[in-house]
């Protein structure tokens, strides 16, 4: 069976992407066979942060539809021999996503033997961010610790817990999960920052993983390469150590610390 | 936190979002679940009680309760100090 986890957060330009791209890429480096699919459609994107934008042929629109079988429209990555994309479709027709085609897709990944289904969520609460987390086993909210972005999440919050298969069946819901990202642990030591504490506390929920600000994720977008396979970063540190605890390790947090600084900068708040 | 920090009388402007966020996320989660209709009935009841009453528009709540398998819509108006008595 496989396990649909859906990547999420209300707000737009929180990380969302970049956290499917790179949770997906480190469940492939575990061996994991997955897909991972942007339901972003009109606004295509995750096939720029995978780096296979010019592969793209077939759609998820175009599977759904039946203009192509999904084998064709699966595009194999070039780095990890497990891991599979499925493009947005960059259609204006908002109808063209529906239940029935999202679950048909589904089935038939997890019928080919996928083990993990990441679905990329477009922002906002439309039709595409619903059917991203509707038939979702797990959710990672992904929040930056700002005021906007975390009073979006919790309107996601309660969408998952009643919008969903999970939350209609009853067995228990969607397990969520938080994910912060644009982290920032010297502006949260003076205050300028809500820390993961405080965000965790709002919202009521575990913590997969604390992503810190890095210039790094920029250069991973420019590159075509997610930035978990930037083996250098602490950015790509942390999204491993959030995909080990999705799969149940027990990880302690790291980079929510202010990096130790000089007794005179301590002294002057350097 | 430097030594200059220390001297900083404002509370820190991580803070001040935290309470803000407690604060809405709180109503907002209460408020969730609730029909979109409440709102706009809670308004009308409003303009209604002021033809008669002068009362303040935080005076009037509107809630909807569940009890014992029913569902129970609350509704309160706290009208002024009255002149009654005298």
């Amino acid at each position: 069976m496989a396990e649909i986890i859906v990547v999420t957060s209300g707000k737009g330009g929180v990380g969302k992407t970049t956290t499917s791209a790179s949770i997906a890429c480190g469940l492939a480096r575990r061996g994991k066979r997955v897909a991972v699919i942007d339901f972003d459609i009109g606004l295509r994107n995750l096939d720029l942060i995978m780096g296979c934008e010019r592969r793209v042929v077939y759609d998820f629109v175009n599977v759904i539809q039946g203009d192509c079988g999904l084998k064709q429209a699966l595009i194999k990555d070039k780095r990890l021999d497990t891991l599979y994309v499925l493009a947005a479709s960059q259609t204006r027709d908002k109808d063209a996503l529906t239940s029935e085609g999202v679950r048909s897709v589904l089935d038939a990944l997890a019928a080919e033997g996928f083990e993990y289904i990441v679905c990329d969520s477009p922002a906002g609460i439309e039709k595409g961010a619903h059917l991203a987390m509707y038939f979702a086993d797990r959710a990672v909210v992904v929040v930056n610790p700002e005021v906007s972005s975390v009073r979006d999440s919790d309107r996601i919050l309660g969408l998952l817990a009643s919008k969903t298969l999970r939350a209609e069946q009853g067995n228990g819901g969607v397990k969520e999960h938080l994910l912060l990202t644009r982290y920032n642990p010297r502006r949260v030591a003076t205050g300028e920052m809500m820390s993961v504490g405080d965000v965790k506390e709002i919202l009521g929920l575990d913590v997969v993983g604390v992503v810190p600000e890095s210039p790094d994720v920029l250069s991973a977008s420019n590159a075509g390469v997610p930035v978990i396979l930037n083996g250098e970063s602490d950015a790509s540190r942390a999204y491993e150590d959030a995909v080990a605890r999705l799969l149940g390790e027990v990880v302690p947090l790291r980079f929510v610390d202010e990096p130790k600084s000089g007794f005179f900068a301590r002294l002057f708040g350097g | 936190m430097g030594l200059l920090a220390l001297f900083r009388k404002t509370p820190s402007s991580a803070n001040v979002a935290r309470e803000r966020l407690r604060i809405i996320v709180a109503q907002e989660r209460n408020a969730r679940g609730n029909p979109d209709y409440l709102p706009l009935l809670r308004r009308e009841l409003l303009e209604v009680i002021h033809k008669y009453v002068n009362v303040d528009p935080s005076a009037v709540q509107v809630n909807l309760e569940f009890e014992d398998g029913h569902e129970v819509l609350e509704l309160s108006v706290a009208l002024p100090e009255s002149k009654r008595g005298r």
